[in-house]
């Protein structure tokens, strides 16, 4: 079941959380709105469920397999909704939970007692609960609770899944598990499920492709390889992950940055300004010059924890510059804090004005 | 990290409050029953020894006494109808005010209050003012022969006005923590409007709901101060019971007065018995809710 979201608008007063946006989320993909705060995603998510109404527009149009159903309501929509805060019901079991999407059904089309049951069962083996159903939401962890909002949503057979910041009241632990988790899921269930999240590494982890969104508009739409390591804008650029921005200009066919020179390709004019952007990894240190272009700084601060050695530099200019490389790079060079060094560049994306390099 | 040591501080304090010198303490529980005992117990206790210093005979003969027995009836057919309207009119304000953002919602809120901050004589007087003889609506009712001031009607209308926050009250800051989130997800799983209410919304407050109902039949049954201005004290029409027990102690009848209070009497004793079972239901209910959240996976 595919998702075609066609100019949809939205303002709350004078604020514009959505601008025309449009959006296909092929069938059977997982995919990822990532953004800021305030970046329009979950008012998307909220729009597509049909809790929230779009502004009117007659070109805007919300299709699932190719079917309008902006004019439907919510719970005519038959959509499985996560909430960020779980929303189970407080005051009923964990089953009784579950079973709401089948009991509320009218007479005609509701399954009978056994088959409520039978079904419950089964959804409580998928999410690994059987034992839970007759306790209830507050004496579950947070982990728990999140996986019981998703077996509700998955009860009434939802043509979508959208899920609202599914992991952010969880702690970092319990996140990184229920997030490999509900990838295993998809691929198994294989229903066409968006996801909203603020948290990059999330989003390139579960999803099948990430779009990226900032104040009210999409940046990126695309494979989370593409949207990381060619990222089409430089919002993209610098949300995911780290990023050193230098700043630069046109000189005849070059792009000019301090040290180093890139070959414009581009139509870029004589003297225009330019930014560079170079993630920490594309950057090199050297103890000593050896001819290569390079920016000569100061360690300020060595960080050796974790899966890379990070570095954190002043260049003459005092600008900070991050760097990482691998640890047994790092103990080869013998580098200590308040050393001179010189960095390199491997890779870099330019920017000038509207179009990259 | 300033914050969690304060926090581990404050238990170790309080056991030092508890050893204050032991005739302090003795002074503040003795100050503190002997007030009540004062302002609380002895008109209690006055009320029903007066009752009674008649003997039983004559108690029960204050109570079927007719006009009595029509204020007790009155009294009741105001409680029966007010309750139920406020019960309903209540919820609907906290569910508007609670879960819709809305122009004009503090002017509301603050409206709600109105009848507790007005004197309940003034309220009664703007019905006067509204539905009298000499008011807004009263040459129209007169030539529909229609009577709401000094009829019952009135006193129902007085009685409502009064007791129309207690409801509301309750509900609002309830509704307004659990937020409107359960609702939406019984929309989305798709619940019909009045299937969400019955099946989500209802059982999330009708602890609130009832402890409001009964305080608010509480007061609709002991009102004076709005009734009185309304109801023209007709012996056997207009008298409910607080205007009852007035009439026969201006009258001297002190031992038939004493009778009908102690009804009300008994009536306050019965709310506070059935607030306290309400508040007990709804702490197990919590409690069994939360129950063994300790020790689970992860």
């Amino acid at each position: 079941m595919s998702i075609e979201v066609q100019h949809i608008s939205k303002t709350f007063g004078a604020f514009a959380a959505l601008t025309d946006v449009s959006l296909v989320v092929p069938d059977g993909e997982l995919v990822a709105l990532l953004g800021p705060s305030g970046s329009g995603k979950t008012t998307l998510l909220r729009i597509i469920a049909g809790l929230e109404e779009p502004d009117p527009n007659p070109d805007s149009g919300i299709l699932f397999h190719g079917e309008n159903v902006a004019r439907r309501g919510v719970g005519q929509r038959q959509v499985g909704f996560v909430f960020q805060h779980y929303a189970l019901f407080r005051h009923m079991s964990v089953f009784e939970n579950i079973a709401f999407g089948l009991r509320v059904r009218p007479k005609n089309t509701r399954p009978s007692k056994e088959a409520i049951s039978a079904k419950v069962h089964e959804l409580l083996r998928l999410i690994q609960l059987d034992n839970v159903g007759n306790r209830f939401p507050s004496q579950l962890s947070g982990g728990q609770r999140q996986r019981v909002a998703l077996a509700r949503a998955l009860a009434i057979e939802p043509r979508v899944l959208l899920l609202d910041e599914p992991f952010g009241a969880l702690d970092a632990r319990v996140r990184q598990d229920l997030r490999q988790w509900l990838r295993k899921l998809h691929d198994e269930i294989h229903v066409t499920s968006v996801f909203v999240t603020h948290d990059q590494e999330e989003a390139l982890e579960v999803a099948d492709r990430v779009v990226v969104m900032n104040e009210g508009r999409i940046e990126q739409n695309g494979t989370p390889e593409e949207v990381f390591h060619h990222p089409a804008t430089e919002f993209v650029m610098q949300f995911l992950g780290h990023v050193n921005l230098f700043r630069g200009r046109i000189e005849s066919d070059h792009a000019v940055f301090g040290p180093w020179a890139l070959q414009n390709s581009g139509s870029a004019q004589d003297g225009q300004e330019a930014r560079m952007f170079v993630r920490p990894y594309d950057l090199d240190i050297h103890t000593a010059d050896d001819g290569r272009p390079a920016m000569k700084a100061t360690v300020t601060r060595i960080q050796a924890a974790g899966p890379t050695a990070k570095f954190e530099l002043l260049d003459e200019n005092t600008q900070p510059i991050r760097v990482e490389m691998p640890h047994d790079r790092f103990r080869a060079m013998n580098i200590a804090k308040g050393d001179q060094v010189f960095v390199s560049l491997k890779d870099s994306r330019v920017y000038v004005e509207d179009y990259v390099i | 990290m300033s914050g969690a040591s304060r926090m581990s501080l404050s238990p170790a304090t309080t056991p030092g409050a508890a050893r204050d010198p032991l005739w302090l303490r003795v002074l503040l529980i003795a100050v503190t029953l002997l007030f009540l005992g004062l302002f609380l117990l002895l008109p209690l206790v006055s009320v029903f020894y007066e009752a009674l210093r008649g003997g039983v005979r004559l108690y029960l003969a204050s109570l079927v006494d007719s006009d009595a027995l029509t204020a007790v009836r009155l009294t009741l057919l105001t409680a029966v109808i007010a309750v139920p309207c406020n019960l309903v009119f209540g919820l609907a304000a906290a569910w508007a005010l609670a879960k819709f953002e809305f122009r004009g919602k503090a002017v509301l809120i603050t409206l709600i209050d109105l009848p507790f901050a007005v004197s309940p004589v003034v309220s009664g007087l703007v019905f006067v003012l509204l539905f009298g003889a000499g008011g807004w609506f009263g040459p129209w009712l007169t030539a529909h022969h229609l009577h709401i001031i000094f009829a019952v009607p009135g006193i129902v209308l007085a009685t409502m006005f009064v007791t129309f926050p207690f409801v509301a009250r309750e509900l609002i800051p309830l509704m307004q923590e659990q937020g409107s989130e359960e609702e939406q997800a019984a929309l989305v799983l798709g619940a019909g409007g009045w299937s969400t209410f019955w099946r989500v919304t209802l059982p999330n407050i009708k602890w609130a709901l009832l402890y409001g109902v009964i305080l608010c039949n509480a007061r609709a049954m002991g009102e004076f101060g709005a009734v009185s201005v309304v109801s023209g004290h007709i012996r056997g029409r207009t008298n409910t019971m607080p205007l009852h027990v007035e009439i026969l102690y201006n009258e001297y009848n002190f031992q038939a007065a004493f009778a009908v209070a102690s009804l009300l009497a008994l009536l306050a004793l019965v709310t506070l018995a059935a607030k306290e079972l309400v508040e007990w239901r709804a702490r197990v209910d919590m409690r069994s809710a939360a129950g063994t959240a300790a020790g689970e996976e992860k």
